[in-house]
């Protein structure tokens, strides 16, 4: 396989012709926004990439940068700067939105990592209780009939209070499980930003099925929210 | 051209207006009736004898005279059309009184018939934003090229794009659209140094939105938006005028809807008795039948309530949404801003201190400026700030987001999300596609706006056909589409096929909107008033203006007040009354502009002694409280020559 040399070619500034070798917004001489830098989310806070990082900080560089990146600090500047201007604000954005999640911050270094994560389903496929993690199979397949159930009532105009506060019950309950998720994903943080080879694998493997877990556990809840709330 | 002015336009539902930045303060431009507020009504003038078939058409206030003399060659609302396609226009135009154009067909922009021509809803538009463009152009004696425009939050793609085909049709280059609710916190926020968590009602005469903002040393960070589209005082009329008609239809046998001027007074009616009922305990209608019956209704404020009480409260799902989608509580919230004509109702006002549990925490919702003013006037703001050369907005900056999810029809009709809403703009996302069958050189990607499940649910945005892709194996090509969300929140796609290194050709069919060619034939101004007429239309316009003023100062000497004026008053009148008529007789506008100032100062006394007597007039023989309404009816303007002021 190729590798990929980019970082190490200089890059010639459009505005001061100056060579830079690193992949930057804007230009170290002559401060001129330059096209979108390639690199990662992290580099354009020019943070390391780890999973703890400092909110506070981030919100701030983010607003710094939007100051000097905005397009509507471009509104009166040439076509390629608005363009430039425009690109690297979506890179900006997405890049903020992505880190200041817990879960899309996880999600990201992940696969950055080479992890696979799977996508997030939808439709009929995400109501398959056979994708279900093992020790709720029998939960889910009671709460999917339930689901049936009221959404026939809700068809049939009937109402049925036992069921609905037997679905809200069950909400509740996977609502409490998800929280455990969350908690046990900030709980490998710091073994995957800290730890050496073995420990971050191992981290990473925990990480990577927490979220599938996750992804049925928050999809199963939206079920239960639509239907309740339909 | 480099101090060229930006204005900043408010383009309503009902009413709009246009405004910049002077010095450090917002203000709104007047038109020449010296009122601020443009009703959006356009009106189609009658064809005239050598007018060489050119349409000419009158915009606003007067256009809204003509909206009971000639309904079926005025319209107004038209914001409720725009971007939408035929099935929506059709059902919207069962509540007013706009004939679709008969030739249209599935598929095409829907046309409006006005009189004997048809018109899309961007045109329409554009002479409204064009009258609000001369407005401006009068007031500086120069021309305007540049303008920020807003729109309201929940406007999805297709309803911006039309908004920003509408100001180039009017010759207007819109540097930005910004959303409706935070032109408003833009235009609160510029005099404090807010820090803080903001929500914005914005309840209008056809749309409903909700922002929640941070507020943060200048940045001005949406965390989320909702609304309604199709939800203001517009519904309201609606309500009041269908309950009237099927009244009028059971007591009086008489079926108004075949009566389209009667209906337009009887709306008016309506709207007045609305107006009222923000400040009366009661209000009525009063209206003479076609059969010369009288239909006469009282409708007590609580009746009113009962009534509207279906409309607000579909406000307030929206409200919930937008802080659970911020994350916040009520609680949570700082400060609530009212925006839009509707928020003077006292109900509205309830309600969102309910929602947002306003007075138990001691607080009140702010209301100090003007809601029908506050959008224009921050629009004004935020085009001060995208001329970048002002000391008083280079701190402030605008992060909005878009207000609804963008995705795309995956197998089986699902949508793959592709960027949540609340997203910040602008925003990307780039997705890889590839072929299923062998040499297939064509891919069709459908993007569709909307938070459902199912792409037949969403609202269908446009198809991408991804064309000329090298014939490769089944899955071989990988085409990169990156979907980009610019900061006008309208939708820009771009294509790369990998393999080969290939610049995608992408064909773009919007599903509902114009093309660039159709666009560009629809431009107003391309062939009658180019940019070098417009010296030619400011001296024309003064020299207009000089004459009525002029034929003013004529009738106000038959006025008793003119007697009182003393012999020198006299003759200083009738010389700055000579100097006009020798300005007049020039070509030079300016000058004509300085004579009708002074003019308009040498009968300045003159105008007060005719108001004192017409003060004196109105109010003998009545009791206190008829003077009071005589006096707000009929004197409403200051000065009979207001429009003459220039700076």
């Amino acid at each position: 396989m190729m590798k990929v040399l980019d970082s190490a070619i200089p890059i010639a500034c459009w505005s001061c012709s100056v060579g830079h070798n690193e992949s930057t917004l804007f230009c170290p001489h002559c401060s001129k926004i330059q096209p979108p830098p390639s690199g990662d989310y992290f580099t354009v806070f020019s943070l390391e990439p780890k999973l703890n990082i400092d909110l506070a900080a981030l919100e701030q560089e983010f607003h710094r940068l939007s100051r000097r990146l905005h397009p509507d600090r471009f509104a009166r500047a040439g076509e390629q700067e608005r363009e430039w201007s425009l690109a690297d604000t979506a890179l900006l954005n997405d890049a903020y939105r992505t880190l200041k999640e817990p879960l899309r911050r996880t999600e990201y270094l992940l696969k950055r990592s080479g992890a696979e994560i799977g996508e997030e389903h939808s439709g009929k496929d995400r109501r398959d209780p056979s994708r279900a993690p093992a020790d709720l199979l029998e939960e889910v397949f009671d709460l999917n009939m339930q689901l049936e159930e009221m959404r026939m009532a809700r068809a049939a105009g009937e109402t049925d209070a036992e069921l609905e506060k037997s679905l809200a019950e069950a909400k509740k309950k996977f609502d409490g499980l998800l929280e455990d998720v969350d908690r046990d994903l900030r709980a490998q943080w710091n073994a995957w930003d800290e730890g050496g080879e073995a420990e971050r694998k191992a981290a990473q493997n925990t990480m990577v099925a927490l979220l599938d877990r996750r992804r049925y556990l928050s999809n199963l809840v939206r079920d239960v929210t639509e239907t309740l709330g339909a | 051209m480099a101090d060229a002015k930006v204005v900043g336009i408010d383009l309503g539902t009902t009413n709009s207006l246009v405004a910049y930045m002077q010095g450090d303060k917002p203000v709104v431009i007047p038109g020449v009736d010296g009122v601020n507020l443009v009703p959006s009504v356009v009106a189609l003038d009658p064809v005239q004898e050598g007018s060489n078939g050119r349409p000419t058409v009158t915009v606003g206030n007067s256009a809204r005279k003509a909206l009971i003399e000639t309904p079926e060659r005025v319209i107004y609302s038209v914001k409720r059309l725009m971007g939408r396609g035929l099935d929506e226009v059709r059902s919207e135009l069962k509540l007013f009184p706009f004939r679709l154009a008969d030739d249209v067909e599935a598929g095409e922009v829907p046309r409006i018939q006005l009189g004997e021509l048809r018109f899309t809803p961007p045109e329409i538009s554009a002479y409204v934003l064009r009258q609000l463009k001369r407005n401006a152009e009068r007031f500086f004696g120069a021309p305007v090229s540049q303008a920020v425009i807003t729109v309201p939050a929940y406007f999805n793609d297709a309803q911006r794009q039309a908004t920003k085909d509408a100001g180039r049709m009017a010759g207007l280059e819109v540097l930005r659209l910004v959303n409706e609710p935070t032109a408003a916190a833009l235009a609160y926020g510029l005099d404090r140094s807010n820090v803080g968590t903001i929500a914005v009602y914005d309840l209008g005469g056809g749309t409903f939105d909700i922002s929640i903002l941070k507020l943060n040393d200048g940045i001005f960070e949406v965390q989320s938006t909702n609304g309604d589209t199709h939800l203001g005082g517009d519904d309201i009329d609606n309500l009041l005028l269908a309950i009237a008609l099927d009244e009028i239809y059971a007591e009086h046998g008489v079926d108004l809807r075949s009566h389209p001027g009667a209906v337009q007074a009887l709306r008016k009616n309506a709207i007045d008795a609305k107006i009222r009922l923000s400040s009366e305990s009661s209000a009525s209608f009063d209206i003479e039948l076609p059969n010369g019956d009288r239909y006469q209704r009282e409708i007590p404020r609580e009746v009113f309530e009962m009534l509207i009480e279906p409309v607000l409260a579909r406000t307030a799902a929206p409200c919930k949404q937008a802080m659970t989608d911020a994350h916040i509580t009520p609680e949570q919230i700082d400060e609530v801003v009212l925006v839009g004509g509707s928020t003077r109702i006292p109900a509205v006002r309830k309600l969102v201190d309910e929602l947002f549990k306003l007075s138990a925490r001691g607080k009140k919702a702010h209301t100090e400026l003007n809601p029908d003013e506050v959008v224009a006037l921050g629009a004004a703001v935020q085009a001060d700030i995208l001329g970048g050369a002002s000391k008083s907005t280079e701190e402030l900056l605008l992060l909005d987001v878009t207000p609804l999810s963008l995705g795309i029809e995956a197998l089986g009709g699902v949508v793959a999300k592709i960027i949540q809403r609340n997203s910040t703009i602008p925003a990307s996302a780039t997705e890889h596609f590839t072929t299923g069958v062998d040499g297939q050189t064509n891919v069709a990607i459908h993007v569709v706006q909307g938070e459902r499940e199912l792409a037949a649910d969403c609202r269908s945005l446009a198809r991408f056909d991804l064309k000329g892709i090298p014939p490769m194996m089944a899955g071989l090509p990988r085409i990169e589409v990156k979907f980009l969300i610019d900061a006008d929140g309208i939708l820009q796609v771009s294509a790369r096929e990998q393999r080969s290194g290939k610049q995608a050709e992408i064909e773009v069919k919007p599903t509902y909107g114009l093309t660039d060619e159709q666009v560009e034939g629809m431009i107003l101004d391309s062939f009658d008033h180019a940019e070098e007429d417009f010296a030619k239309r400011l001296l024309i316009e003064a020299r207009v203006e000089a004459e009525s003023d002029l034929a003013k100062v004529d009738q106000a000497k038959t006025n008793p007040a003119w007697q009182r004026l003393a012999g020198e008053e006299q003759a200083a009148i009738g010389a700055a009354e000579d100097k006009l008529i020798q300005a007049k007789a020039g070509d030079d506008a300016a000058a004509i502009r300085d004579a009708r100032v002074a003019l308009d100062q040498a009968t300045r006394r003159l105008a007060e002694l005719m108001m004192d007597a017409a003060v004196t007039d109105a109010i003998r023989g009545k009791t206190m409280n008829e003077a009071g309404e005589v006096l707000s009816d009929n004197i409403s303007a200051p000065h009979p020559m207001a429009a003459a002021e220039f700076k």
